[in-house]
């Protein structure tokens, strides 16, 4: 049991509902409730709808992956759950549930961070993630680059957006041009017949003495709305395929040329993409051919496992009791702002001293 | 009968185990920002101190509000979850009458009205009769508006003694007669309600006023 353990993994930081059992480094099932259509008409993610979402999905979902996994919840090793970062009254919801079905089936709690669990994912894709591993996070809520030496315990970060997540940049940049939300996905679609050279968009902090591994994507956001709009003040077709491509170009050129940067910086031979902008076609298509350059073996899970999930949750909670760490205890908190430097939270008085050191 | 009931509508997190008769066990604490660290250890220990196997319990009963959101669904989602992997049944009961139900069994007699705190000015309330039945409510409204009993009860009518003049305790709902409520309906063959909370407003949302230029206008 003890090499093999299996566990469920809940996570519920955003707006789907997910719940995922693993065995080891095998997704047995991963199970999803989306409260995306509820927010589309809102152009993002409203709090209250989604918590409300997660409190009606959160026994249906569960009982969904054990029938999936043909498993019984007396059989689990551990019951994983985001505990932060993400919107806090939706942590809460899963936090909550953790807490019950761990206490209700005598299992041992595990409250880890979702950043880890974005990259501890991968295991289930591609087998036990080498020390170290690069990893850089892009989605709606995040863009990171993190190193990580023991995935359970040590994930540093070595840079970050200061403005805008990238998902965040598609998003804008969709209703800039009157495609939806959210904007992952149709921007790609969109790019696909467009010319990624057609324009020539900022690239972020990029400059000789701009900090390394940071990122920025409101420049460029503000870029594309003036350039869109230019173009409609003069009565000219806006050249929808073109902007997307172009933006989109802008967007993965800065994102891999950091990470390839870090990673070759730090003598890892490793990178992972994890994040909902992972399942971007471009970035997916860039990281490769930089990667294969630099002689850096890319990582990506598959698309569904690249989004918010309860595998990733699960697969990390796995490699928790897999390497016996410490379980939370039931007084566990849903911490909004949790740091990545956190993986999971065993008690109290750890968690405070990392914000802490995060502080100083 | 042995049930486990629990609230966090109001800014009491509290729990009870009652054999059907009596309160065995009862916790309380007033802590408005921490429902969520402090249920579960609740429960945990209102058990322990009641010396009941949480698989002797025969059902769940949980206050489904009204009462501000967050807290609120702590409570909800501890009791689907535990009734689900216990395999019980989940007793949802209106916090107000819980309330009332106190209130009563402390001595009020004649109709009156609970009114609980729903922040942003206004007040979750209902009223009861001299039988204690509820007649009105629940609903969430500005006191100003209201034209309740000549008695009350509630931190809401606490909050706001122009509209609930001389209102008085309890101040929040505490799990013992919430589980005592239960158990009596329970046993008189009357329904509970659904494990699902009472919101009665609709989420918070703004929907952006179209896309704003960036350029000067
Ligand atoms: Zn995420």
């Amino acid at each position: 049991m003890a090499d093999e353990p299996l566990v469920l993994g809940i996570e519920t930081s955003c707006d789907e509902t997910g719940v995922g059992i693993v065995r080891g480094t095998t997704l047995l099932a991963d199970a999803v409730a989306s409260s995306v259509n509820d927010h589309a008409r809102f152009g993002g993610v409203v709090p209250e709808i989604a918590s409300r979402a997660h409190l009606e999905a959160m026994v249906p979902t569960i009982q969904r992956a054990l029938d999936t996994a043909g498993i019984k919840a007396a059989d689990l090793d551990g019951i994983a759950v985001t505990a932060g970062p993400g919107l806090a009254g939706a942590l809460l919801v899963g936090v909550s549930a953790a807490k019950a079905y761990a206490w209700a089936l005598d299992k041992p709690l595990y409250g880890v961070n979702h950043l880890a669990s974005h990259i501890c994912v991968d295991q289930l894709e591609h087998g036990r993630l080498p020390q170290p591993t690069m990893a850089l996070l892009v989605s709606g809520g995040h863009s990171s680059l993190l190193l990580s030496e023991d995935i359970t315990t040590d994930v540093r970060p070595l840079g970050a957006t200061i403005d805008d997540a990238a998902g965040e940049a598609f998003d804008k940049v969709a209703r800039v041009l009157g495609l939806g939300f959210p904007g992952g996905p149709v921007v790609d679609r969109r790019a696909r017949e467009g010319d990624p050279k057609a324009i020539a968009f900022p690239r972020g902090l990029s400059g000789a003495k701009d900090p390394e591994y940071d990122f920025s994507f409101s420049g460029l956001k503000t870029a594309v709305a003036r350039w869109v709009e230019a173009k409609r003040r003069a009565g000219e077709e806006v050249p929808i395929a073109d902007v997307a491509a172009s933006f989109q170009e802008a967007v993965t050129d800065v994102l891999t040329r950091k990470a390839v940067k870090a990673c070759k910086a730090n003598g890892v031979d490793h990178l992972m993409i994890g994040g909902g902008v992972a399942a971007n076609s471009r970035l997916r298509e860039m990281a490769q051919q930089r990667c294969d350059k630099a002689g850096i073996v890319l990582r990506v899970p598959r698309p569904g496992l690249c989004t918010d999930n309860g595998a990733m949750v699960a697969a990390l909670g796995a490699e928790m009791v897999w390497r016996d760490r410490a379980p939370s205890s039931f007084d566990l908190s849903a911490d909004s702002s949790l740091p990545v430097t956190e993986v999971s939270v065993p008690h109290t008085d750890l968690h405070s001293a990392a914000h802490e050191a995060l502080r100083s | 009968m042995l049930l486990l009931a629990f609230d966090t509508a109001t800014p009491a997190v509290t729990a009870a185990v009652h054999d059907g008769t009596t309160v065995l066990a009862e916790t309380f604490q007033v802590d408005a920002r921490r429902h969520g660290e402090l249920l579960l250890p609740a429960v945990d220990q209102v058990l322990r101190t009641a010396g009941v196997d949480k698989h002797r319990l025969t059902g769940i009963a949980v206050g489904v509000g009204p009462g501000p959101y967050t807290g609120l669904r702590v409570g909800l989602v501890t009791a689907a979850a535990l009734g689900h992997a216990l395999g019980l049944p989940v007793y949802g009961v209106c916090t107000l009458d819980a309330i009332a139900h106190q209130a009563r069994t402390e001595g009020l007699t004649g109709p009156f009205t609970v009114a609980t705190d729903a922040r942003r000015k206004e007040v979750y309330w209902a009223s009861y009769d001299a039988s204690g039945a509820r007649v009105e409510g629940p609903a969430v409204d500005r006191p100003a508006e209201l034209s309740p009993e000549q008695r009350s009860v509630g931190a809401g009518a606490l909050l706001y003694p122009e509209t609930f003049p001389g209102a008085h305790a309890p101040e929040h709902v505490s799990a013992g007669a919430l589980a005592d409520f239960a158990a009596t309906e329970l046993a008189a063959g009357r329904e509970l309600l659904p494990c699902v909370p009472l919101y009665l407003r609709r989420p918070d949302a703004q929907v952006p006023v179209g896309y704003k230029a960036v350029l000067p206008a």
